[in-house]
């Protein structure tokens, strides 16, 4: 009986946009209601990272978070999932550290296509647009990421395609 | 067999549309509708716990449709059934050597693609939800901060 209203309220968001841009190149952008350099500091400060870094809708448990934001400084984050006894690491190295514009590093945890995420932080009109690059080495790594990451053809993900068909489905 | 040729221009277009889309989320509502009726035949051939488990071992291994019966403890006319839905959908193939029927995962695979562009856009959706509020807090603390020198 909540017919109605419910993803109105949702409506309201800032405009983000997530594209393949080519073959082996994800894009995400987004903008962000604050200067450059206060959007950086979310970005560089553990403490702050591992606020937003990873979303409660993805059950994951983050278990620490360290950031050595420097050029070849290294970061590690570890999480739990609960469906999987060992934790998993995420971990890499900072390649470029511009500030307040411009944030690259590796991804290099083992079973990783060892893609690399460029992250550009530019001011439009006191906001931030930030641009989320994920370039991998080639089409073939990107297919693959994309395979091994959701051909388990699990209950989580007919739950999500469940999910997804319901708020796709348009009210009659 | 040819209503269960999978066609091709719709796999193409859907592609073409999944590499271009996506600026607003008007277009990504507009890409998640069509992939929405797109998805329909899978979804219904989906919404069976023994097709799933079907489609599971055939991640695995190709098998007969005699092992799948055996494997769900089926007749064999029930499973073809069920074969026939799947393969409808076009989520498993079939072909016919000598006397055996074997079975793999089908061509829809791209499906696979736009689920896990639909889990990634909301893996960014959720962190810029909270990335926000963040950002909010640092600057009610900047303005507490400025306020404080101004005394």
């Amino acid at each position: 009986m909540n017919a109605g209203r419910s993803s109105e309220a949702n409506n309201v968001k800032h405009r983000m946009s997530v594209q393949r841009t080519s073959g082996r190149e994800l894009v995400v952008t987004r903008t962000i209601n604050a200067a450059p350099q206060i959007v950086f500091e979310a970005w560089i400060n553990a403490e702050l990272f591992q606020r937003w870094w990873v979303p409660k809708s993805f059950a994951l448990e983050l278990l620490s978070c360290e950031l050595d934001v420097r050029v070849g400084g290294a970061y590690r984050l570890v999480f739990r999932h609960p469906g999987d006894p060992e934790p998993m690491a995420f971990h890499g190295r900072y390649l470029e550290v511009r500030p307040p514009s411009r944030l690259v590093w590796t991804n290099e945890e083992t079973g990783s296509a060892g893609q690399v995420t460029t992250v550009t932080f530019e001011e439009r009109n006191g906001r931030t647009q930030l641009v989320v690059h994920d370039l991998y080495s080639s089409t073939e790594a990107l297919d693959e990421a994309i395979s091994s990451g959701s051909i388990s053809w699990n209950d989580d993900t007919f739950d999500q395609l469940d999910e997804l068909l319901a708020s796709a489905t348009p009210s009659k | 067999m040819a209503a269960g040729e999978p066609d091709r221009p719709d796999v193409e277009a859907m592609r073409a549309l999944l590499l271009q889309t996506a600026d607003t989320s008007a277009t990504v509502n507009h890409m998640v509708q069509y992939t929405a009726a797109r998805l329909d035949a899978s979804f219904a051939a989906l919404s069976d716990a023994t097709r799933r488990g079907v489609l599971a071992q055939l991640a695995c291994a190709d098998a007969s449709i005699t092992d799948l019966a055996d494997k769900f403890r089926m007749t064999l006319t029930g499973m073809k059934k069920h074969v026939g839905v799947l393969e409808r959908a076009g989520l498993v193939s079939t072909q016919k050597v000598g006397r055996v029927r074997t079975c793999r995962l089908g061509p829809r695979r791209l499906e696979a693609e736009v689920m896990w562009m639909e889990r990634y856009r909301q893996l960014w959706d959720a962190r810029f939800e909270r990335l926000d509020q963040v950002i909010e807090e640092l600057k009610r603390k900047e303005r507490v901060d400025e306020r404080r020198k101004k005394q």
